[in-house]
């Protein structure tokens, strides 16, 4: 039987809650009828109330309580629905999180996962929709996960709970249905800051993470058709971030596309791996670079609107006609661009 | 209360003003170099407090934390040597004056945002809860923590779930340079609205620092039992700058009359007089008691001296636990 990215995360969840009995998972809506989007699916009758309850809606101090309590003795899986709501937490995550263990000379670190949800599409607009992965990564202290696959998820999910530190973990929305035969198991001990090469081909490298991970596999069948191959590298984490088996394929391929399809272009993430590539003497590109990110722009609401705005099939593609010099033969079925399959409804 | 305690209560109060004003006097020594806020006038609520709450109790507190580190037990010297630079420092020198740590008496920690530290307390009462412990977490906060929207926050939670917590705001009047009364409307009272937001709420006095404590000792005795967050406002005053080791009336913010008003009613000297006034102790022991206390601050401030200059490869590692 098949299973999804959200059912995956509800596994690892239960499966830590098990193992570690001082673990203790908290946020608006894990206990309400949706079970945040599945994810907390049956924590509550197996771990009791104590251990996986509801908060007020006070995203700063639930953030600083969360500290407090995986300073003492718990533990602690915070989550957020959409991660914009978390803004409202950057005093505690940044001036405490990040900082207690250094600050205080190394005496006692916060293990905390913080789970935020990235929304797009079905008019998510700007303050439903933003993916400000390199706000996190930029702070030292955070480590900042953002899995693509069910068993990505699962595995780095265990493995963040199990990191003695603040860990970002952020979740696309889109990826919550997204599905894998079965899980893949992994060694949790390796998971964190180890990115994964996905499929080899010479002809250039890409570099994705979270949903543009999906948006690649999706053309990949259709780049093999055309006799196109390709590297392709899957970040996994974005803080610390692992640029090694980038780098090794671009010895080879001497080209490189970044799809950072999820992020705004300036200080992305995109431009933090062409940077560090460019101060790298020993890799030679036989191409400028391309690096795809949403424009400079808030996320408009309106259908019509995001239509342009998000990054589609077609403005990928024309990005590796672009980097090979070569044209490419795919037929795009018509499909909706605001949702990530037929199946998905609104409102989120 | 017998002797003993009246003893204790004293010699910590006039520990703490001696290392703060070893630091006051040194200050311009240029050796301690980071933002340091002096806590001389506010003695009396964090002696009195740290003695009442249990050594397994928690503390946590914000920028003007010397007295409340001290209180709990912590040491002068890794006080001095944090306010230095040095590795010996509570903190490794990494924190500074605004970032005390000692979790040998569980004081987790002070940090220097304001209202920063108020849920981190939460959070660990929670915990505490949790785990069926019987200890009780202090939060130590200003007049100008319940500005922030996280006190609101972390308060509305704490009742919510029962924890026992308690808050001491020291209400000193000022946040920087800015008076209460430009801050808060004029006749709302502080603890009147911790109590609206449903804490067991107390308004206290320093004055007489032998009574605080025993009030004290009571209200943390009923947050222990009750397992309910209890809220306590003291009026107290700073003598010297908001940030710094000098007198700064020559700025206009406050008068020269509302300082010596508060130097004449200085709780350390109505203990010193209290206590020879009722006969407790003589006033020669008074002066021994403080003799000793003065050496001691001294000893541990020279011991400065000896400390070598840390280097940054050696802390670097330490942003995340390995």
């Amino acid at each position: 039987m098949n299973i999804t990215y959200a059912q995956a995360i509800n596994l690892a969840l239960t499966e830590e809650m098990k193992r570690n009995k001082k673990l203790i998972c908290f946020g608006l809506g894990v206990n309400d009828g949706l079970k945040f989007f599945g994810t907390t699916k049956g924590l509550k009758e197996k771990f009791g109330e104590n251990r996986v309850f509801e908060t007020p809606t006070s995203e700063n101090a639930m953030t600083g309580i969360g500290i407090g309590m995986s300073l003492y003795k718990n533990p602690c899986v915070m989550m957020h629905q959409r991660l914009d709501f978390f803004l409202l937490a950057m005093d505690q995550l940044v001036n405490s999180g990040a900082k207690w263990h250094y600050m205080f000379g190394g005496t006692r670190s916060v293990p905390i996962t913080i789970r935020l949800v990235v929304g797009k599409g079905w008019g998510q607009g700007p303050t439903h929709s933003q993916s400000l992965q390199s706000w996190f990564a930029h702070i030292p202290g955070l480590k900042v996960v953002m899995p693509s696959l069910p068993s990505d998820a699962y595995n780095l999910l265990k493995a963040s709970i199990r990191d003695p530190n603040p860990v970002i973990f952020i979740e696309h929305r889109w990826l919550h249905g997204s599905e894998e035969k079965s899980l893949v198991k992994k060694n949790i001990n390796k998971q964190i800051g180890f990115s994964k090469l996905l499929c080899t081909g010479n002809d250039f490298t890409v570099v994705t993470y979270s949903l543009s991970t999906i948006e690649i596999l999706a053309l990949k069948k259709d780049l093999n058709k055309n006799n196109i191959y390709f590297d392709h590298i899957d970040l996994q984490t974005i803080k610390p971030l692992d640029l090694n088996l980038v780098k090794k394929s671009l010895k080879k391929t001497k080209k490189l596309l970044v799809l950072d399809t999820i992020s705004h272009p300036i200080c992305s993430i995109g431009s933090e791996i062409l940077s560090q590539i460019f101060l790298d003497k020993n890799i030679k590109l036989s191409k400028a670079p391309l690096l795809i990110t949403l424009p400079d722009v808030p996320a408009p609401t309106s259908t019509f609107y995001t239509k342009d705005y998000y990054i589609s099939k077609e403005d990928i593609l024309k990005n590796i006609e672009n980097l090979i010099n070569k044209k490419i033969n795919v037929k795009i079925k018509n499909i909706i661009h605001d949702v990530p399959d037929s199946k998905f409804k609104g409102p989120f | 209360m017998n002797k003993k305690t009246y003893k204790k209560i004293y010699e910590l109060q006039k520990k703490i003003r001696f290392v703060e004003e070893k630091i006051s006097l040194n200050y311009q020594n240029d050796l301690m170099r980071c933002p340091t806020h002096l806590s001389i006038g506010q003695e009396a609520v964090a002696a009195a407090s740290g003695l009442a709450l249990n050594k397994k109790d928690i503390s946590i507190s914000y920028h003007r934390s010397h007295a409340h580190y001290l209180a709990k037990g912590g040491s002068v010297k890794k006080l001095f040597a944090e306010l230095h630079g040095f590795e010996e420092g509570c903190s490794k020198g990494i924190g500074g004056s605004m970032h005390l740590t000692d979790l040998k008496n569980n004081f987790y920690g002070s940090t220097a945002i304001v209202s920063n530290s108020i849920p981190i307390g939460v959070g660990l009462a929670y915990s505490l809860k949790l785990n069926n412990q019987k200890n009780i977490v202090c939060i130590y906060i200003g007049d100008a923590s319940v500005e922030e929207g996280v006190f609101y926050e972390s308060l509305n939670f704490c009742i919510v779930k029962k924890l026992p917590v308690v808050f001491i705001c020291e209400n000193n009047f000022y946040s920087v340079y800015t008076h209460l009364d430009e801050r808060q409307p004029k006749n709302r009272k502080i603890y009147k609205l911790a109590k609206a937001i449903g804490a067991k709420s107390h308004k206290l006095k320093q004055d007489n620092p032998f009574d605080l404590f025993l009030n004290f000792k009571k209200i943390f005795e009923k947050v222990r039992k009750t397992n309910f967050p209890h809220f306590i406002e003291i009026e107290t005053y700073r003598f010297l700058e908001h940030c710094g080791p000098n007198d700064d009336t020559k700025l206009g913010y406050r008068t020269l009359k509302e300082l010596n008003s508060w130097k004449k009613k200085d709780p350390l000297k109505f203990a010193r007089n209290f206590l020879v006034k009722k006969n407790i102790f003589k006033k020669e022991k008074l002066d021994s008691l403080d003799k000793n206390i003065f050496k001691n601050v001294n000893t541990d401030f020279s011991h400065m001296l000896n400390l070598k200059q840390p280097k940054f490869n050696r802390i670097k590692n330490l942003v995340y636990k390995k």
